[in-house]
């Protein structure tokens, strides 16, 4: 951030006699800084990092919001210990990690082939990507419990799809219901939803690569094969890793999409812990317990998040 | 450019790719065609299968997002005056009357003032933030910014229990001023490092030769940084807003009565025996429509917006 010209102001502002340069410098560049960043500090103190102080604090605790009233005890580290050695927190996470693993991979193959696509440069190419990135934008609540609607037993045009392509009986399968089909359900609206952004970003690394380059592996009479392997992959991998952290941590977060699909049902096949979360907090009202709970959850991503940047990092320096 | 370069793709790989992405597009359009097409059928329509392509389009869904129904004997019935409306006329074909307005307005209602109001917040704050981050030695630079974006890692169910309590106190809760506040608080991350990215794009001789002719640095970032930035903040107030707009998991956990937004109110429409599907696609329809054009209209910073600035075309 340092600038290596002499800076204009300094030199103008002591060649000026004090008035005229009280006037043209008027607040002290540092006072300017401090009250243009103190609202947005004070503001991200207040709802982000007060509160969890506040959920660090009642992690220790067996305070439960419904119950105000009730004596509040110091419990120690049992509700980290009671979480962690519960067999369902762990059957939770498993739910999660197979979500997780299974919408980035599919995002990731399908969303790099379909930039791999639009990069061809084919006529109206700029339209249809603007279509294919709708449904990203809209509000996962809404199309989550559109969705069930498009599930639907019997009826549903997933169903009827799946029947008129494969000839399996619409009536023989249900998508949200027992069978075990739930789980690859909400993969399957998830990655519906997100593929568009995979592709976008690995679209802006196809496109950050010159042509030279190319140019260059022709002249030298590399096969397209080992072209793609050798140059594609390698520029457009620090793109495609940056997409993966995102979607990791939005997917280890989700909660609202998945909600509406299936609540968590049937039984606890698609349980995320966020949703396992707001269960323990707002339905059974642990809030001790589901302060542990979230306390954990936010140190997860947060470790995870930042392996995987040191390792972001070093593939960006090759 | 020669007139034969390498690497442009021959005519026929231009096609493939062509159709193949046009296949993709068909299929990802489709759940969203689904959406418009529901709230234009009629209850058994909307239910029949094989699911109607073809079907009589009927404005019930519409009719019943926006008001409740109540059905009435039928000597009742047969002594109404005829229908004063074609909305009356409409759920008179059901053997029902109108029996008042629903919440549907209201809700969205709500999600405008909140969408609104935090965008409005967030921008103010976030320019402000991301000037003095673009322009000036601020201590811990990079700590106060990294710090700015962990915020964003944590599950929103673990703020909402501590929020719910704070705003218990407070009297917060169910209100428009705490959503906006809480959304805004979510935003301003977002805010403050996409704004850093416009502003940092634009070159610093500008405000500098203004200070020389006798601005302020206020006035400097006022007449000369603002009008430069004016792409910028607007499409960052459209990212803002589309977030408060989509806003689910804080919406159905802090707010029932008074501030709920659409979001949690479009699932609990409900019919004769189950969701009314063509009201809720046709709530879908209304609320997701704006974010569509919104989305059109941003196309060219869609790529910054959603990568938090990490990625420019």
């Amino acid at each position: 951030m340092t600038n290596p010209l002499p800076n204009p102001i300094e030199a103008a502002a002591r060649a000026t006699p004090a008035p005229v340069a009280r006037r043209l410098r008027g607040l002290s560049d540092r006072a300017i800084a401090w009250i243009f960043v103190a609202p947005t500090i004070f503001l991200l103190l207040a709802i982000n990092i007060f509160p969890l102080i506040w959920t660090v604090r009642l992690s220790f605790t067996n305070f439960a919001a419904n119950r105000p009233n009730r004596e509040v005890e110091w419990v120690g580290l049992r509700n980290y210990e009671r979480i962690l050695t519960d067999e369902g927190t762990w059957a939770n996470m498993q739910t999660t990690a197979h979500f997780l693993v299974w919408t980035i991979v599919l995002q990731v193959v399908i969303g790099f082939t379909l930039a791999w696509l639009i990069n061809r440069k084919f006529k109206g190419n700029d339209l249809v990507t603007t279509l294919i990135v709708l449904p990203m934008m809209l509000s996962p609540a809404v199309v989550g419990n559109f969705w069930t609607f498009l599930y639907q037993p019997q009826i549903g045009l997933i169903n009827y799809i799946v029947e008129l392509v494969t000839g399996i009986p619409a009536s023989s399968f249900s998508m949200l219901g027992p069978g075990g089909l739930a789980p690859w359900s909400i993969i399957i609206v998830d990655t519906w939803m997100w593929t568009p952004f995979v592709m976008l970003i690995c679209l802006a690394g196809l496109r950050s690569i010159p042509d030279y380059i190319y140019e260059a592996a022709e002249v030298d009479r590399a096969s397209k094969w080992r072209q793609f392997w050798t140059i594609t992959v390698p520029m457009v991998l620090p793109f495609l890793m940056l997409a993966v952290l995102f979607r990791g941590i939005e997917n280890f977060k989700m909660f609202d999409m998945v909600t509406l699909l299936t609540g968590g049902g049937p039984g606890n096949e698609t349980l995320l812990t966020s949703i396992d979360l707001k269960r323990e907090a707002f339905e059974k009202w642990r809030t001790g317990y589901s302060s542990a709970y979230a306390i954990i959850l936010f140190v997860t991503v947060f470790g995870l998040a930042s392996i995987y940047v040191k390792a972001l990092n070093k593939v960006k320096e090759r | 450019m020669s007139a034969y370069s390498v690497t442009e793709p021959s005519r026929a790989s231009k096609w493939l790719a062509g159709i193949l992405v046009v296949a993709y597009a068909f299929i990802t359009l489709l759940p969203l065609v689904w959406i418009i097409s529901t709230g234009f059928k009629s209850g058994p329509d909307s239910i029949s299968y094989p699911p109607k392509v073809i079907f009589d389009p009927s404005l019930e869904g519409y009719v019943n997002l926006f008001t409740t129904r109540t059905r009435i004997a039928a000597e009742d019935f047969a002594a109404l005056p005829p229908p004063e409306t074609w909305y009356d006329e409409v759920v008179r074909e059901d053997g029902m009357v109108i029996a008042g307005p629903s919440r549907f307005g209201e809700r969205f209602l709500n999600s405008v003032i909140i969408g609104f109001g935090s965008t409005f917040l967030s921008i103010v704050l976030g320019t402000l933030a991301a000037y003095a981050f673009s322009r000036f030695k601020v201590p811990l630079k990079d700590d106060l910014l990294f710090f700015i974006l962990s915020t964003r890692m944590m599950p929103p169910i673990a703020v909402a229990i501590p929020i719910y309590l704070m705003y218990r106190e407070l009297g917060l809760s169910d209100t428009h001023l705490g959503m906006i506040l809480l959304y805004t608080g979510v935003n301003i991350s977002l805010a403050v490092w996409l704004l850093k990215g416009f502003i940092d794009e634009i070159p610093r001789e500008y405000e500098e030769a203004a200070l020389i002719d006798g601005y302020t640095r206020f006035q400097a970032f006022r007449k000369v940084v603002l009008p430069q930035a004016a792409t910028g903040i607007a499409s960052t107030a459209i990212f803002c807003l589309i977030f408060a707009w989509n806003e689910y998991a804080f919406a159905v956990l802090l707010t029932s009565g008074n501030a709920q937004t659409a979001p949690p109110f479009i699932p609990t429409i409900i019919g004769v025996g189950g969701q009314d599907w063509p009201a809720v696609a046709a709530g879908a329809t209304l609320f997701l429509l704006p974010v569509m054009i919104f989305t059109i209209l941003l196309r060219k910073h869609l790529l910054r917006g959603i990568t938090f600035g990490a990625v420019r075309k």
